[in-house]
């Protein structure tokens, strides 16, 4: 840069020959100077302006460009913090009261192909045939080769040896999507309380596990719900009393050539079940899809004891002899007109015998009188009767958590009169279901209390439950069930255990015919019964449908045949395993041996 | 001068510190992922558990425990358990005196380890 002089000396001696003043010059050139200078010192401003733009521009390019890829980017769990989870499993267990498992998850595979990856669709496909014999070789190479299909679920479970065996195909597009698989490890035991799971939507890492029924159903929720850290589902259920219940009623079952039979034993004081059988009973592990044809209660999967609607027939007099003796409208010994056949509202009321012109009201518990049983529940009134049988929770559905139990209502006439309040009095003209009879026993069986049966393991008794009958009703009331076994005359004498005092009642019921009516030799039985004796705690109710046993050339159909010693064979079995004691048999009142005689 | 000095005292600083940082971040990417590791191993550990549970409980369904002493009822003499199977504390043998209370008993260790409750009225 070439300096230029403020004062140059050619422009000093040109202003003085004009007369110019030549400090005008330097002024001038000065002015030049800053000017310059100025312009400098703004470009030198505006550069590092901009440099700071680019600096906040870039810093905040920096952080869009982050939150860009944060957005855009797939969740991560952070890997650096502790797991604190203790979740295996996608669903939670069940297990019975003692802590034994019910239902359990199996890590398995499931298969699926990718058609476009195959090497050898052909041979794959008829390889994959002689592992799973269950698929079809034709349609298998058609959907391979077609190359329409990109990806085909093919298997959703498979065992070990079946994974092995894919591998050895040594096809790269078949492929192992991780499963887990519902397992209950003891086979049909508890089938109809358990249900049965299936898969929900499927992805290729894993599978939702949906309950189709039973318990599975009714606690999907509950059980698939990952904030409760798996904790297991804890039935009232015990695992040995069921599995030795269900064999025992097998046996009688098959003994009796019945075509179908239930159990329910309950808790008198909780309503806890504590086993719970319905025959034919099916594997939940493999669950029969429901059948298109044929009766309903024939079906496996129709859960006789908590679903099944039945009349129960005799069993229920004991309620009407309570309803007496509650009103104050006869007492034990109180005697009751028995003479048949009797005319109300143009049908006739008989009796299986002819027991007398006059019962006592145990009698008419003992030998089962219709009649006696009617006029008591006439004496009453209807709305007594219908007061007390709401009472016992006999009007609503059970209460019980199973899907099948909720949609069980008890089946009331529609038209109330004369008749059915005899007929509903000894358990005719009104269906309930097993477990809402086994709830109405307990209520005797518990000092008067109604209960709520219940599939859970409580922590401790209820509290608050309605009276139903007063303690002084439910200790003569259990006298009379014991004299229906102990008496002579009672009609459920095979039904006696040494040592546990069983008292009960039976109930022979014949079927509704399907045109109206009843059928005359097919009949339903039932026993109800409480024991022990002395200090009653458990319930138990048996039903088999269609039962016959030959004794000495003679076929017997009733209940003090047929679901009496089957009942029996139960308590004998079941009664240890609760850890109840046997007690000496001189210990049953000497009032009820005096009127056993 | 001083200002050559500060340069190079900031320069190693920045050397040392880099390498720190440097150091600790390849520390804490090897600790995550032996994390992970061991995560994983606790996943396989978990499954495992679960695994042996349902064997477990399957192995012990009572059907099987059923057909199993039925199967060696000859050794093991087990019967479903009955309302004489309950024994009272009197029914025990005592240890002391030595000798057998009951001669007629046949021990199956001598001397005996556990008392042996009376099933159906008889010594097993």
């Amino acid at each position: 840069m070439t300096r230029i002089p403020l004062r140059p000396l050619a422009r000093v001696i040109y202003a003085r020959a004009t007369g110019e003043n030549p400090n005008h010059v330097e002024k001038a050139a000065r002015a030049r100077r800053d000017r310059k200078s100025q312009k400098a010192l703004r470009r030198q401003a505006e550069a590092r302006l901009i440099l700071l733009c680019l600096c906040f521009f870039l810093a905040f390019v920096t952080v869009g460009g982050r939150m860009a890829l944060l957005a855009t980017s797939k969740p991560e769990e952070p890997t650096s913090a502790a797991s604190h989870s203790t979740l295996v499993t996608a669903r939670a267990e069940i297990h019975d009261r003692n802590g034994n498992v019910l239902a359990t998850n199996l890590l398995t595979r499931a298969l699926y192909a990718r058609p476009l990856e195959m090497i050898e669709p052909e041979r794959a496909a008829s390889e994959l045939v002689a592992i799973f014999p269950d698929l079809d070789e034709e349609k298998l190479t058609k959907d391979f080769t077609s190359g329409k299909r990109k990806f085909i679920w093919l298997k959703s479970t498979m065992s070990p040896e079946q994974r092995q065996a894919v591998h050895d195909i040594g096809e790269p597009g078949l492929e192992f999507g991780r499963r887990e698989m519902r397992l209950y490890p003891n086979g049909s035991v508890a089938s109809h309380i358990l249900g049965g799971a299936r898969y929900g939507s499927q992805a290729v890492t894993s599978a939702e596990i949906i309950g189709v029924a039973g318990v599975e159903r009714m606690f999907n929720d509950m059980l698939g719900d990952p904030s409760l850290g798996g904790a297991p589902l804890e039935l009232s259920l015990d695992l040995s009393v069921q599995a030795t219940l269900e064999r025992v009623l097998e046996g009688g079952m098959n003994v009796m050539g019945a075509k179908g039979a239930a159990a329910t034993l309950m808790d008198v004081k909780t309503g806890e079940i504590i086993a719970l059988a319905s025959l034919p009973d099916f594997d939940p592990n493999s669950r029969p899809a429901p059948p298109q044809d044929g009766e309903a209660a024939y079906n496996p999967l129709f859960n006789r004891a908590a679903q099944g609607l039945y009349e129960f027939g005799s069993s229920l007099k004991i309620f009407t002899a309570g309803l007496a003796l509650e009103r104050g409208i006869a007492n034990r010994g109180t005697m009751i007109d028995t003479v048949g056949p009797w005319e109300v509202a143009d049908a006739e009321i008989k009796d299986f015998d002819d027991y007398g012109p006059e019962l006592s009201v145990e009698d008419i518990i003992i030998k089962s009188s219709n009649i006696g049983s009617g006029r008591l529940a006439l004496m009453a009134g209807k709305p007594a009767q219908q007061q007390m049988l709401e009472n016992l929770g006999l009007k609503d559905v059970s209460g019980l958590e199973l899907p099948e139990a909720s949609r069980a209502k008890p089946l009331w006439p529609g038209n109330w009169k004369d008749l059915e309040t005899v007929t509903i009095s000894y358990g005719h003209g009104m269906s309930v279901t097993q477990v809402h009879l086994a709830a109405a026993y307990a209520t005797i069986g518990n000092g008067g209390k109604q209960v709520t049966p219940t599939l859970l393991k409580l922590e401790q008794e209820p509290i608050g439950q309605r009276q139903v009958y007063s303690e002084e009703t439910t200790a003569e009331l259990l006298e009379m069930l014991r004299g229906v076994v102990i008496s002579p005359e009672g009609t459920a004498g095979l039904a006696d255990v040494p040592g546990y005092g069983v008292s009960g009642k039976t109930g022979s019921a014949e079927k509704i015919k399907k045109t109206g009516g009843y059928e005359d030799d097919k009949l339903i039985t039932t026993f109800a019964s409480i024991f022990p004796y002395d200090d009653p705690q458990y319930v138990l109710v048996v039903s088999m449908d269609e039962p016959e046993i030959k004794t000495a050339g003679e076929a017997h159909r009733t209940a003090g045949w047929t679901a009496a010693p089957v009942a029996s064979e139960i308590i004998i079995r079941v009664a240890p395993m609760l850890g109840l004691r046997p007690k000496e048999q001189a210990e049953t009142s000497p009032q009820l041996l005096l009127t056993s005689q | 001068m001083m200002r050559g000095v500060f340069f190079l005292l900031g320069c190693s600083v920045l050397t040392v510190l880099a390498y720190w940082a440097y150091s600790e971040n390849y520390k804490t990417q090897a600790e995550i992922e032996r994390v992970e590791a061991l995560r994983y191993e606790i996943a396989d550990r978990r499954e495992a558990i679960a695994i042996l549970t349902a064997e477990w409980a399957y192995l012990n369904r009572p059907d099987r425990l059923r057909r199993l002493a039925e199967m060696n009822f000859e050794t093991l003499k087990l019967i479903p358990m009955t309302a004489d199977h309950f024994g009272t504390l009197d029914e025990l043998p005592t240890y002391s005196p030595p000798e057998p209370k009951f001669p007629e008993a046949q021990w199956v260790n001598e001397p005996p380890t556990a008392p042996r409750v009376k099933v159906g009225g008889q010594y097993p």
